[in-house]
Protein backbone atom coordinates (compact mmCIF):
# COMPACT_ATOMS: atom_id res chain seq x y z
CA UNK A 1 0.00 0.00 0.00
CA UNK A 2 1.23 3.52 -0.74
CA UNK A 3 1.55 5.77 2.31
CA UNK A 4 -1.53 7.72 1.20
CA UNK A 5 -3.59 4.54 0.86
CA UNK A 6 -2.38 3.30 4.25
CA UNK A 7 -3.38 6.61 5.84
CA UNK A 8 -6.81 6.52 4.18
CA UNK A 9 -7.30 2.95 5.39
CA UNK A 10 -6.51 4.10 8.94
CA UNK A 11 -8.98 6.97 8.48
CA UNK A 12 -11.68 4.57 7.24
CA UNK A 13 -11.12 2.34 10.25
CA UNK A 14 -11.57 5.32 12.62
CA UNK A 15 -14.61 6.56 10.68
CA UNK A 16 -16.23 3.12 10.99
CA UNK A 17 -15.56 3.17 14.74
CA UNK A 18 -17.30 6.56 14.99
CA UNK A 19 -20.24 5.22 12.99
CA UNK A 20 -20.47 2.21 15.30
CA UNK A 21 -20.53 4.64 18.23
CA UNK A 22 -23.76 5.99 16.74
CA UNK A 23 -22.61 8.75 14.41
CA UNK A 24 -24.18 9.60 11.07
CA UNK A 25 -21.46 9.90 8.39
CA UNK A 26 -21.55 13.33 6.70
CA UNK A 27 -19.66 15.08 3.92
CA UNK A 28 -18.60 18.71 3.55
CA UNK A 29 -17.50 20.77 0.55
CA UNK A 30 -13.79 21.38 0.13
CA UNK A 31 -14.42 24.90 -1.14
CA UNK A 32 -15.90 26.91 1.72
CA UNK A 33 -17.08 30.54 1.50
CA UNK A 34 -14.27 32.65 2.93
CA UNK A 35 -16.61 35.21 4.49
CA UNK A 36 -17.95 32.92 7.22
CA UNK A 37 -14.49 31.74 8.22
CA UNK A 38 -13.08 35.29 8.18
CA UNK A 39 -15.93 36.60 10.32
CA UNK A 40 -15.33 33.78 12.77
CA UNK A 41 -11.55 33.70 13.01
CA UNK A 42 -10.59 37.15 11.74
CA UNK A 43 -7.80 38.04 9.40
CA UNK A 44 -5.38 35.67 11.17
CA UNK A 45 -6.88 32.74 9.27
CA UNK A 46 -5.50 34.06 5.98
CA UNK A 47 -2.05 33.12 7.23
CA UNK A 48 -3.26 29.52 7.77
CA UNK A 49 -5.89 28.80 5.13
CA UNK A 50 -5.58 28.72 1.35
CA UNK A 51 -7.65 31.46 -0.20
CA UNK A 52 -8.84 31.30 -3.78
CA UNK A 53 -11.25 33.15 -6.02
CA UNK A 54 -14.32 31.85 -7.72
CA UNK A 55 -15.76 33.97 -10.52
CA UNK A 56 -19.32 33.34 -9.30
CA UNK A 57 -19.07 32.63 -5.57
CA UNK A 58 -16.33 35.12 -4.74
CA UNK A 59 -13.57 34.49 -2.24
CA UNK A 60 -13.38 30.85 -1.17
CA UNK A 61 -11.13 28.88 1.17
CA UNK A 62 -9.92 25.33 0.94
CA UNK A 63 -11.58 23.69 3.97
CA UNK A 64 -9.30 24.41 6.97
CA UNK A 65 -11.52 22.27 9.24
CA UNK A 66 -14.84 20.43 9.27
CA UNK A 67 -16.39 21.90 12.38
CA UNK A 68 -17.83 24.99 10.71
CA UNK A 69 -19.58 23.20 7.79
CA UNK A 70 -20.79 20.38 10.06
CA UNK A 71 -22.25 22.87 12.57
CA UNK A 72 -23.86 24.86 9.75
CA UNK A 73 -25.46 21.73 8.31
CA UNK A 74 -26.75 20.68 11.71
CA UNK A 75 -28.11 24.13 12.54
CA UNK A 76 -29.87 24.28 9.16
CA UNK A 77 -31.59 20.88 9.20
CA UNK A 78 -30.31 18.56 11.90
CA UNK A 79 -32.41 16.45 14.24
CA UNK A 80 -31.68 16.39 17.97
CA UNK A 81 -29.73 14.90 19.56
CA UNK A 82 -27.26 14.19 16.79
CA UNK A 83 -23.88 12.53 16.34
CA UNK A 84 -21.89 13.07 13.16
CA UNK A 85 -18.69 11.57 11.76
CA UNK A 86 -16.62 12.65 8.77
CA UNK A 87 -13.38 11.86 7.00
CA UNK A 88 -11.59 14.09 4.53
CA UNK A 89 -8.71 16.37 3.72
CA UNK A 90 -8.10 19.68 5.41
CA UNK A 91 -5.67 22.28 4.13
CA UNK A 92 -3.41 24.49 6.25
CA UNK A 93 -0.49 26.65 5.21
CA UNK A 94 2.58 25.83 7.27
CA UNK A 95 5.58 27.89 8.30
CA UNK A 96 8.60 27.70 6.03
CA UNK A 97 10.92 24.89 7.01
CA UNK A 98 8.48 23.41 9.54
CA UNK A 99 8.25 20.20 7.55
CA UNK A 100 4.57 19.92 8.52
CA UNK A 101 1.97 18.69 6.07
CA UNK A 102 -0.19 21.35 4.42
CA UNK A 103 -2.80 18.80 3.27
CA UNK A 104 -3.85 15.91 5.48
CA UNK A 105 -6.79 13.73 6.42
CA UNK A 106 -8.90 14.46 9.46
CA UNK A 107 -11.47 12.07 10.88
CA UNK A 108 -13.89 13.60 13.33
CA UNK A 109 -16.80 12.99 15.66
CA UNK A 110 -19.23 15.69 16.83
CA UNK A 111 -22.04 15.42 19.39
CA UNK A 112 -24.97 17.87 19.52
CA UNK A 113 -26.88 17.07 22.70
CA UNK A 114 -28.50 19.40 25.22
CA UNK A 115 -29.44 16.74 27.78
CA UNK A 116 -26.15 16.23 29.59
CA UNK A 117 -23.14 18.17 28.29
CA UNK A 118 -20.74 16.64 30.83
CA UNK A 119 -21.75 13.11 29.82
CA UNK A 120 -21.21 14.08 26.17
CA UNK A 121 -17.75 15.49 27.00
CA UNK A 122 -16.82 12.20 28.67
CA UNK A 123 -18.30 10.16 25.80
CA UNK A 124 -16.10 11.92 23.23
CA UNK A 125 -12.95 11.78 25.34
CA UNK A 126 -13.39 8.09 26.24
CA UNK A 127 -14.13 7.15 22.64
CA UNK A 128 -10.94 8.87 21.47
CA UNK A 129 -8.95 7.25 24.29
CA UNK A 130 -10.19 3.78 23.27
CA UNK A 131 -9.45 4.32 19.57
CA UNK A 132 -5.96 5.62 20.30
CA UNK A 133 -5.13 3.00 22.95
CA UNK A 134 -1.71 1.40 22.60
CA UNK A 135 -0.13 4.40 20.86
CA UNK A 136 1.35 5.64 24.12
CA UNK A 137 -0.15 9.12 23.77
CA UNK A 138 -0.23 11.74 26.50
CA UNK A 139 -3.76 13.11 27.08
CA UNK A 140 -4.08 16.71 28.30
CA UNK A 141 -7.39 18.32 29.27
CA UNK A 142 -8.55 21.80 30.15
CA UNK A 143 -11.67 23.86 30.65
CA UNK A 144 -11.90 27.35 29.19
CA UNK A 145 -15.34 27.72 30.80
CA UNK A 146 -13.79 28.06 34.25
CA UNK A 147 -11.54 30.90 33.08
CA UNK A 148 -14.45 32.66 31.37
CA UNK A 149 -16.60 32.31 34.51
CA UNK A 150 -13.79 33.77 36.60
CA UNK A 151 -13.58 36.81 34.30
CA UNK A 152 -17.35 37.30 34.35
CA UNK A 153 -17.26 37.24 38.14
CA UNK A 154 -14.60 39.93 38.55
CA UNK A 155 -15.60 42.98 40.55
CA UNK A 156 -14.90 45.47 37.80
CA UNK A 157 -16.66 47.30 34.99
CA UNK A 158 -18.60 45.40 32.32
CA UNK A 159 -16.39 47.08 29.75
CA UNK A 160 -13.24 45.57 31.25
CA UNK A 161 -14.83 42.14 31.50
CA UNK A 162 -15.91 42.31 27.87
CA UNK A 163 -12.39 43.31 26.83
CA UNK A 164 -10.90 40.33 28.69
CA UNK A 165 -13.48 37.87 27.35
CA UNK A 166 -12.91 39.08 23.80
CA UNK A 167 -9.23 38.13 24.11
CA UNK A 168 -9.53 34.83 26.01
CA UNK A 169 -8.06 33.05 22.96
CA UNK A 170 -5.14 35.50 22.63
CA UNK A 171 -3.17 34.78 25.81
CA UNK A 172 -0.58 37.55 25.48
CA UNK A 173 -3.18 40.25 24.80
CA UNK A 174 -5.34 38.89 27.62
CA UNK A 175 -2.40 39.04 30.03
CA UNK A 176 -1.48 42.59 28.98
CA UNK A 177 -5.07 43.73 29.62
CA UNK A 178 -5.27 41.92 32.94
CA UNK A 179 -1.93 43.42 34.03
CA UNK A 180 -3.26 46.87 33.24
CA UNK A 181 -6.69 46.38 34.84
CA UNK A 182 -5.03 44.92 37.94
CA UNK A 183 -2.64 47.86 38.22
CA UNK A 184 0.38 45.58 37.72
CA UNK A 185 1.44 47.34 34.53
CA UNK A 186 1.78 51.10 34.36
CA UNK A 187 -0.50 52.98 32.00
CA UNK A 188 1.36 53.42 28.66
CA UNK A 189 2.79 56.91 28.08
CA UNK A 190 0.61 57.40 25.00
CA UNK A 191 -2.51 56.69 27.04
CA UNK A 192 -1.55 59.17 29.77
CA UNK A 193 -1.13 61.96 27.20
CA UNK A 194 -4.37 60.91 25.50
CA UNK A 195 -6.32 61.05 28.77
CA UNK A 196 -4.98 64.51 29.50
CA UNK A 197 -6.11 65.71 26.11
CA UNK A 198 -9.53 64.12 26.52
CA UNK A 199 -9.99 65.82 29.88
CA UNK A 200 -9.14 69.18 28.32
CA UNK A 201 -12.41 69.52 26.47
CA UNK A 202 -15.61 67.87 25.37
CA UNK A 203 -15.05 65.03 22.90
CA UNK A 204 -17.15 66.75 20.24
CA UNK A 205 -15.10 69.94 20.56
CA UNK A 206 -11.85 67.94 20.29
CA UNK A 207 -13.12 66.14 17.19
CA UNK A 208 -14.04 69.49 15.70
CA UNK A 209 -10.53 70.83 16.39
CA UNK A 210 -8.90 67.76 14.81
CA UNK A 211 -9.82 68.98 11.36
CA UNK A 212 -11.61 67.48 8.39
CA UNK A 213 -13.81 64.53 9.31
CA UNK A 214 -13.02 61.43 7.28
CA UNK A 215 -14.08 57.80 7.59
CA UNK A 216 -17.12 55.72 8.40
CA UNK A 217 -16.56 55.66 12.16
CA UNK A 218 -18.96 58.36 13.35
CA UNK A 219 -18.27 61.28 15.68
CA UNK A 220 -20.76 59.72 18.13
CA UNK A 221 -18.80 56.45 18.21
CA UNK A 222 -15.53 58.33 18.72
CA UNK A 223 -17.01 60.48 21.48
CA UNK A 224 -18.55 57.47 23.21
CA UNK A 225 -15.23 55.65 23.38
CA UNK A 226 -13.43 58.83 24.52
CA UNK A 227 -15.90 59.13 27.38
CA UNK A 228 -15.50 55.45 28.20
CA UNK A 229 -11.70 55.88 28.34
CA UNK A 230 -12.02 58.69 30.84
CA UNK A 231 -14.47 56.64 32.90
CA UNK A 232 -12.14 53.62 32.72
CA UNK A 233 -9.22 55.70 34.01
CA UNK A 234 -11.30 56.42 37.09
CA UNK A 235 -12.25 52.76 37.58
CA UNK A 236 -10.24 51.35 40.50
CA UNK A 237 -7.91 48.44 39.71
CA UNK A 238 -9.17 44.89 40.10
CA UNK A 239 -8.56 43.99 43.75
CA UNK A 240 -5.18 42.40 44.36
CA UNK A 241 -6.68 39.31 45.98
CA UNK A 242 -9.09 38.78 43.08
CA UNK A 243 -6.37 39.36 40.49
CA UNK A 244 -4.06 36.92 42.28
CA UNK A 245 -6.75 34.22 42.01
CA UNK A 246 -7.07 34.83 38.29
CA UNK A 247 -3.30 34.67 37.71
CA UNK A 248 -3.25 31.48 39.75
CA UNK A 249 -6.03 30.04 37.62
CA UNK A 250 -4.24 30.91 34.35
CA UNK A 251 -1.20 28.89 35.38
CA UNK A 252 -3.03 26.01 37.08
CA UNK A 253 -1.59 22.68 35.89
CA UNK A 254 -2.27 19.58 37.94
CA UNK A 255 -3.80 16.11 37.74
CA UNK A 256 -7.54 16.62 37.22
CA UNK A 257 -8.71 15.37 40.64
CA UNK A 258 -6.15 17.58 42.36
CA UNK A 259 -7.12 20.56 40.18
CA UNK A 260 -10.74 20.06 41.24
CA UNK A 261 -9.94 20.20 44.95
CA UNK A 262 -7.78 23.29 44.32
CA UNK A 263 -10.66 24.97 42.45
CA UNK A 264 -13.11 23.98 45.24
CA UNK A 265 -10.68 25.64 47.62
CA UNK A 266 -10.69 28.98 45.81
CA UNK A 267 -14.41 29.02 44.92
CA UNK A 268 -15.42 30.77 48.21
CA UNK A 269 -13.13 33.65 47.23
CA UNK A 270 -14.33 33.67 43.60
CA UNK A 271 -17.96 32.49 43.91
CA UNK A 272 -18.70 33.17 40.22
CA UNK A 273 -16.71 30.09 39.20
CA UNK A 274 -18.93 27.85 41.34
CA UNK A 275 -21.26 26.60 38.57
CA UNK A 276 -18.31 26.04 36.19
CA UNK A 277 -16.44 24.10 38.88
CA UNK A 278 -19.59 22.01 39.48
CA UNK A 279 -19.64 21.19 35.76
CA UNK A 280 -15.96 20.27 35.94
CA UNK A 281 -16.74 17.94 38.87
CA UNK A 282 -19.65 16.37 36.99
CA UNK A 283 -17.38 15.81 33.97
CA UNK A 284 -14.73 14.11 36.11
CA UNK A 285 -17.42 11.82 37.52
CA UNK A 286 -18.62 10.99 34.02
CA UNK A 287 -15.02 10.37 32.93
CA UNK A 288 -14.36 8.14 35.96
CA UNK A 289 -17.53 6.17 35.15
CA UNK A 290 -15.98 5.47 31.74
CA UNK A 291 -12.81 4.20 33.35
CA UNK A 292 -10.65 7.32 32.99
CA UNK A 293 -8.24 7.68 35.92
CA UNK A 294 -8.89 11.29 36.93
CA UNK A 295 -6.24 11.06 39.67
CA UNK A 296 -3.56 11.07 36.95
CA UNK A 297 -5.32 12.75 33.98
CA UNK A 298 -3.41 15.96 33.15
CA UNK A 299 -5.40 19.21 33.50
CA UNK A 300 -4.17 22.64 32.40
CA UNK A 301 -6.54 25.58 32.89
CA UNK A 302 -5.02 27.42 29.88
CA UNK A 303 -5.05 24.41 27.54
CA UNK A 304 -6.63 25.21 24.17
CA UNK A 305 -6.23 28.97 24.49
CA UNK A 306 -4.71 29.54 21.08
CA UNK A 307 -5.79 31.71 18.21
CA UNK A 308 -8.03 30.12 15.55
CA UNK A 309 -9.91 28.13 18.18
CA UNK A 310 -13.46 28.48 19.34
CA UNK A 311 -13.63 26.17 22.36
CA UNK A 312 -15.41 27.62 25.36
CA UNK A 313 -15.57 24.69 27.77
CA UNK A 314 -13.93 21.27 27.98
CA UNK A 315 -10.84 20.89 25.77
CA UNK A 316 -8.52 17.94 25.22
CA UNK A 317 -5.53 16.80 23.18
CA UNK A 318 -3.71 13.52 22.72
CA UNK A 319 -0.02 14.27 22.27
CA UNK A 320 3.10 12.45 21.12
CA UNK A 321 6.62 13.85 21.15
CA UNK A 322 7.92 15.42 17.96
CA UNK A 323 4.63 15.76 16.09
CA UNK A 324 1.53 17.97 16.08
CA UNK A 325 -1.36 16.82 18.33
CA UNK A 326 -2.54 13.40 17.14
CA UNK A 327 -6.06 14.23 18.27
CA UNK A 328 -7.76 17.28 19.75
CA UNK A 329 -11.20 18.57 20.48
CA UNK A 330 -13.49 20.35 22.83
CA UNK A 331 -16.79 22.00 23.53
CA UNK A 332 -17.94 24.91 21.34
CA UNK A 333 -21.41 25.92 22.51
CA UNK A 334 -20.95 29.59 21.54
CA UNK A 335 -20.01 28.67 17.96
CA UNK A 336 -23.39 27.00 17.40
CA UNK A 337 -25.09 30.23 18.50
CA UNK A 338 -22.94 32.32 16.12
CA UNK A 339 -23.57 30.02 13.14
CA UNK A 340 -27.14 29.18 14.12
CA UNK A 341 -28.62 32.65 13.54
CA UNK A 342 -30.27 32.73 16.94
CA UNK A 343 -30.58 28.99 17.49
CA UNK A 344 -28.19 27.33 19.91
CA UNK A 345 -27.26 23.82 20.98
CA UNK A 346 -24.46 22.57 23.22
CA UNK A 347 -21.86 20.77 21.10
CA UNK A 348 -18.64 18.88 21.66
CA UNK A 349 -16.38 16.99 19.30
CA UNK A 350 -12.90 16.30 18.15
CA UNK A 351 -10.65 15.17 15.32
CA UNK A 352 -7.94 12.56 14.86
CA UNK A 353 -5.20 12.75 12.22
CA UNK A 354 -5.02 9.29 10.65
CA UNK A 355 -1.64 10.13 9.09
CA UNK A 356 -0.06 10.53 12.51
CA UNK A 357 -1.78 7.39 13.82
CA UNK A 358 -0.43 5.42 10.85
CA UNK A 359 3.04 6.81 11.47
CA UNK A 360 2.92 5.85 15.16
CA UNK A 361 1.82 2.34 14.18
CA UNK A 362 4.77 2.09 11.80
CA UNK A 363 2.45 1.73 8.81
CA UNK A 364 4.02 4.76 7.10
CA UNK A 365 7.35 6.51 7.57
CA UNK B 1 29.80 35.54 -13.46
CA UNK B 2 27.71 36.83 -10.56
CA UNK B 3 24.68 38.82 -11.53
CA UNK B 4 23.83 41.84 -9.38
CA UNK B 5 20.29 43.19 -9.69
CA UNK B 6 20.24 46.98 -9.35
CA UNK B 7 17.34 49.43 -9.73
CA UNK B 8 17.09 50.55 -13.32
CA UNK B 9 16.09 54.15 -12.87
CA UNK B 10 15.61 57.22 -10.76
CA UNK B 11 16.94 58.26 -7.41
CA UNK B 12 17.29 54.69 -6.21
CA UNK B 13 19.54 53.79 -9.18
CA UNK B 14 21.71 56.85 -8.64
CA UNK B 15 22.04 56.27 -4.88
CA UNK B 16 22.90 52.66 -5.57
CA UNK B 17 25.57 53.52 -8.17
CA UNK B 18 26.98 56.14 -5.77
CA UNK B 19 27.15 53.60 -2.93
CA UNK B 20 29.06 51.06 -5.02
CA UNK B 21 31.19 53.84 -6.59
CA UNK B 22 32.29 55.14 -3.19
CA UNK B 23 33.71 51.64 -2.59
CA UNK B 24 35.64 51.46 -5.84
CA UNK B 25 33.03 49.51 -7.80
CA UNK B 26 31.95 51.77 -10.64
CA UNK B 27 28.61 50.85 -12.20
CA UNK B 28 26.91 52.61 -15.05
CA UNK B 29 24.35 51.98 -17.73
CA UNK B 30 25.78 50.76 -20.98
CA UNK B 31 25.18 52.76 -24.13
CA UNK B 32 22.21 55.08 -24.19
CA UNK B 33 19.94 56.08 -21.34
CA UNK B 34 17.24 53.89 -22.80
CA UNK B 35 19.24 50.67 -22.78
CA UNK B 36 18.71 48.46 -19.73
CA UNK B 37 22.13 46.89 -19.48
CA UNK B 38 25.01 47.89 -17.30
CA UNK B 39 28.77 47.64 -17.02
CA UNK B 40 31.00 47.54 -13.99
CA UNK B 41 34.62 48.55 -13.48
CA UNK B 42 36.97 47.90 -10.62
CA UNK B 43 36.03 44.29 -9.92
CA UNK B 44 36.18 41.01 -11.87
CA UNK B 45 33.44 38.50 -12.55
CA UNK B 46 30.48 40.75 -11.72
CA UNK B 47 27.76 41.93 -14.08
CA UNK B 48 25.04 44.43 -13.19
CA UNK B 49 21.49 43.57 -14.22
CA UNK B 50 19.19 46.59 -14.39
CA UNK B 51 15.72 45.76 -13.10
CA UNK B 52 12.68 47.53 -11.73
CA UNK B 53 13.15 47.64 -7.93
CA UNK B 54 9.84 45.85 -7.49
CA UNK B 55 11.02 42.89 -9.58
CA UNK B 56 14.27 42.35 -7.71
CA UNK B 57 12.72 40.25 -4.87
CA UNK B 58 11.18 37.87 -7.42
CA UNK B 59 14.47 37.53 -9.31
CA UNK B 60 16.32 36.82 -6.05
CA UNK B 61 13.76 34.16 -5.09
CA UNK B 62 14.05 32.54 -8.52
CA UNK B 63 17.84 32.54 -8.25
CA UNK B 64 18.21 34.36 -11.57
CA UNK B 65 20.40 36.98 -9.87
CA UNK B 66 23.00 36.26 -7.18
CA UNK B 67 22.79 39.64 -5.50
CA UNK B 68 20.21 42.39 -5.58
CA UNK B 69 19.56 45.85 -4.19
CA UNK B 70 16.01 46.60 -3.10
CA UNK B 71 13.99 47.84 -0.14
CA UNK B 72 13.77 45.64 2.94
CA UNK B 73 9.99 46.24 2.95
CA UNK B 74 9.51 44.43 -0.36
CA UNK B 75 11.78 41.52 0.60
CA UNK B 76 10.24 41.04 4.05
CA UNK B 77 6.76 41.15 2.50
CA UNK B 78 7.49 38.67 -0.27
CA UNK B 79 10.37 36.40 0.74
CA UNK B 80 11.50 34.13 3.55
CA UNK B 81 14.86 33.84 5.27
CA UNK B 82 15.54 30.57 3.49
CA UNK B 83 15.47 32.44 0.16
CA UNK B 84 17.68 35.48 0.78
CA UNK B 85 20.34 36.67 3.20
CA UNK B 86 21.01 40.29 4.07
CA UNK B 87 24.55 41.24 3.01
CA UNK B 88 24.51 44.84 4.21
CA UNK B 89 22.22 47.80 4.68
CA UNK B 90 23.00 50.61 2.27
CA UNK B 91 21.82 53.58 4.32
CA UNK B 92 19.52 55.17 1.74
CA UNK B 93 15.95 54.74 0.55
CA UNK B 94 14.63 55.13 4.08
CA UNK B 95 10.86 54.77 4.50
CA UNK B 96 8.62 53.52 7.28
CA UNK B 97 5.68 51.16 7.01
CA UNK B 98 3.18 52.60 9.49
CA UNK B 99 -0.44 52.32 10.57
CA UNK B 100 -2.40 55.55 10.30
CA UNK B 101 -5.93 56.43 11.37
CA UNK B 102 -8.13 59.50 10.82
CA UNK B 103 -6.85 62.46 12.81
CA UNK B 104 -10.39 62.95 14.15
CA UNK B 105 -10.12 59.66 16.04
CA UNK B 106 -9.21 61.53 19.20
CA UNK B 107 -9.65 58.34 21.23
CA UNK B 108 -7.06 56.33 19.27
CA UNK B 109 -3.36 56.84 19.99
CA UNK B 110 -1.90 53.32 20.07
CA UNK B 111 -2.40 49.86 18.54
CA UNK B 112 -4.18 48.94 21.76
CA UNK B 113 -6.73 51.71 21.08
CA UNK B 114 -7.09 50.54 17.49
CA UNK B 115 -8.00 47.06 18.73
CA UNK B 116 -10.64 48.47 21.08
CA UNK B 117 -12.00 50.78 18.37
CA UNK B 118 -12.22 47.79 16.01
CA UNK B 119 -14.38 45.90 18.52
CA UNK B 120 -16.76 48.85 18.81
CA UNK B 121 -16.75 49.48 15.07
CA UNK B 122 -17.72 45.90 14.26
CA UNK B 123 -20.58 46.04 16.75
CA UNK B 124 -21.87 49.34 15.31
CA UNK B 125 -21.39 48.63 11.60
CA UNK B 126 -21.69 44.85 11.34
CA UNK B 127 -18.38 44.38 9.56
CA UNK B 128 -14.77 44.33 10.59
CA UNK B 129 -12.73 47.55 10.59
CA UNK B 130 -11.02 47.83 7.20
CA UNK B 131 -7.30 48.60 6.91
CA UNK B 132 -6.10 49.35 3.37
CA UNK B 133 -2.60 48.18 2.46
CA UNK B 134 -0.47 46.40 -0.09
CA UNK B 135 1.78 44.92 2.62
CA UNK B 136 -0.59 42.15 3.65
CA UNK B 137 1.93 39.81 5.24
CA UNK B 138 3.87 42.43 7.23
CA UNK B 139 0.71 44.11 8.51
CA UNK B 140 -1.06 40.87 9.42
CA UNK B 141 2.01 39.48 11.22
CA UNK B 142 2.35 42.76 13.14
CA UNK B 143 -1.31 42.88 14.19
CA UNK B 144 -1.42 39.17 15.00
CA UNK B 145 1.66 39.47 17.23
CA UNK B 146 -0.07 42.34 19.04
CA UNK B 147 -3.29 40.35 19.41
CA UNK B 148 -5.48 42.76 17.45
CA UNK B 149 -8.89 41.39 16.43
CA UNK B 150 -11.94 42.47 14.44
CA UNK B 151 -10.06 44.08 11.55
CA UNK B 152 -9.79 43.13 7.89
CA UNK B 153 -7.16 43.98 5.33
CA UNK B 154 -8.37 45.42 2.05
CA UNK B 155 -5.98 45.47 -0.86
CA UNK B 156 -4.77 48.83 -2.09
CA UNK B 157 -1.98 48.94 -4.66
CA UNK B 158 -1.78 52.72 -4.89
CA UNK B 159 -3.11 56.02 -3.51
CA UNK B 160 -3.69 54.15 -0.26
CA UNK B 161 -3.81 57.40 1.73
CA UNK B 162 -7.01 58.32 -0.10
CA UNK B 163 -8.96 55.19 0.78
CA UNK B 164 -10.29 56.58 4.08
CA UNK B 165 -11.47 59.79 2.45
CA UNK B 166 -13.07 57.72 -0.31
CA UNK B 167 -14.86 55.47 2.16
CA UNK B 168 -13.23 52.18 1.21
CA UNK B 169 -11.25 51.78 4.45
CA UNK B 170 -11.26 53.05 8.04
CA UNK B 171 -7.46 53.05 8.47
CA UNK B 172 -4.37 52.38 6.37
CA UNK B 173 -0.95 50.76 6.59
CA UNK B 174 1.48 52.25 4.11
CA UNK B 175 5.03 53.40 3.44
CA UNK B 176 5.79 56.99 4.33
CA UNK B 177 9.00 58.98 4.49
CA UNK B 178 7.85 62.38 5.68
CA UNK B 179 4.20 61.79 6.63
CA UNK B 180 3.22 64.74 4.44
CA UNK B 181 0.74 62.80 2.27
CA UNK B 182 -0.81 61.24 5.38
CA UNK B 183 -1.42 64.65 6.93
CA UNK B 184 -2.82 65.99 3.67
CA UNK B 185 -5.36 63.17 3.76
CA UNK B 186 -6.30 63.91 7.40
CA UNK B 187 -4.54 60.83 8.78
CA UNK B 188 -2.24 60.40 11.77
CA UNK B 189 0.34 57.69 12.54
CA UNK B 190 -0.29 55.62 15.69
CA UNK B 191 2.40 56.34 18.29
CA UNK B 192 3.43 52.66 18.31
CA UNK B 193 2.30 52.01 14.75
CA UNK B 194 5.72 51.48 13.15
CA UNK B 195 5.55 48.07 11.47
CA UNK B 196 8.83 48.10 9.58
CA UNK B 197 11.60 50.62 9.10
CA UNK B 198 12.67 50.07 5.53
CA UNK B 199 15.84 50.99 3.65
CA UNK B 200 17.78 49.80 0.63
CA UNK B 201 19.63 46.55 1.36
CA UNK B 202 22.06 44.43 -0.64
CA UNK B 203 20.65 40.87 -0.59
CA UNK B 204 22.25 37.55 -1.52
CA UNK B 205 20.04 34.90 -3.07
CA UNK B 206 20.22 31.48 -1.44
CA UNK B 207 18.36 30.10 -4.46
CA UNK B 208 21.01 31.08 -7.05
CA UNK B 209 23.72 28.65 -8.07
CA UNK B 210 27.00 29.73 -6.56
CA UNK B 211 29.89 28.04 -8.42
CA UNK B 212 33.46 28.09 -7.09
CA UNK B 213 34.17 30.82 -9.59
CA UNK B 214 31.15 32.84 -8.42
CA UNK B 215 32.26 32.57 -4.80
CA UNK B 216 35.75 33.74 -5.75
CA UNK B 217 34.26 36.70 -7.63
CA UNK B 218 32.05 37.42 -4.65
CA UNK B 219 35.05 37.43 -2.30
CA UNK B 220 36.73 40.01 -4.56
CA UNK B 221 33.61 42.18 -4.54
CA UNK B 222 33.13 41.71 -0.79
CA UNK B 223 36.68 42.93 -0.11
CA UNK B 224 35.88 46.20 -1.91
CA UNK B 225 32.50 46.57 -0.19
CA UNK B 226 33.89 45.75 3.25
CA UNK B 227 31.48 42.87 3.91
CA UNK B 228 32.01 39.23 4.88
CA UNK B 229 33.86 37.18 2.22
CA UNK B 230 30.98 34.67 1.86
CA UNK B 231 27.48 35.67 0.71
CA UNK B 232 25.74 33.81 3.61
Amino acid sequence: MTPKAAIRAEGERLLQAFVQAGALPVEADILQPAGTLLDLYGEDIRARAYVTDDPVRGEMMLRPDFTVPVVQAHMAHGAEPARYAYLGEVFRKQMRGSGRASEYLQVGYEVFDRMSPEAADAEVFALFRDLLAGLNLRPVTGDIGILMAAVRGLETSERRKAALLRHVWRPSRFKALLDRFAGRASVPAGRVALLERLKAGSPMALIEEAGTFVGLRSAEEIAARAEALVADAETPPIKATEAALLYDLLSLEAPAAHALSHLRGITPMLPAIGPAVDRFAARLEALAARGVDVATLAFEASHGRTALEYYDGFVFSFLADGMPPVASGGRYDALTAVLGAGAFIPAVGGVIRPGLVARLKGAVA
Amino acid sequence: MIRVGVPSKGRLMQDCFDWFGARGVVMRRAGSDREYSGVVEGVEGVVPVLLSAGEIPRELAAGRIHLGVTGSDLVREQLGEDEVAEVTKLGFGHADLVIAVPNVWIDVETVDDLDAAAAGFRKAHGHRLRIATKYHRLVRDFLQAQGVADYQLVDSQGATEGTVLNGTAEAIADITSSGETLRANHLRILSDGLIHSSQAVLWASRMAEWSGEDLAAYAGLAAKLGVSARPF
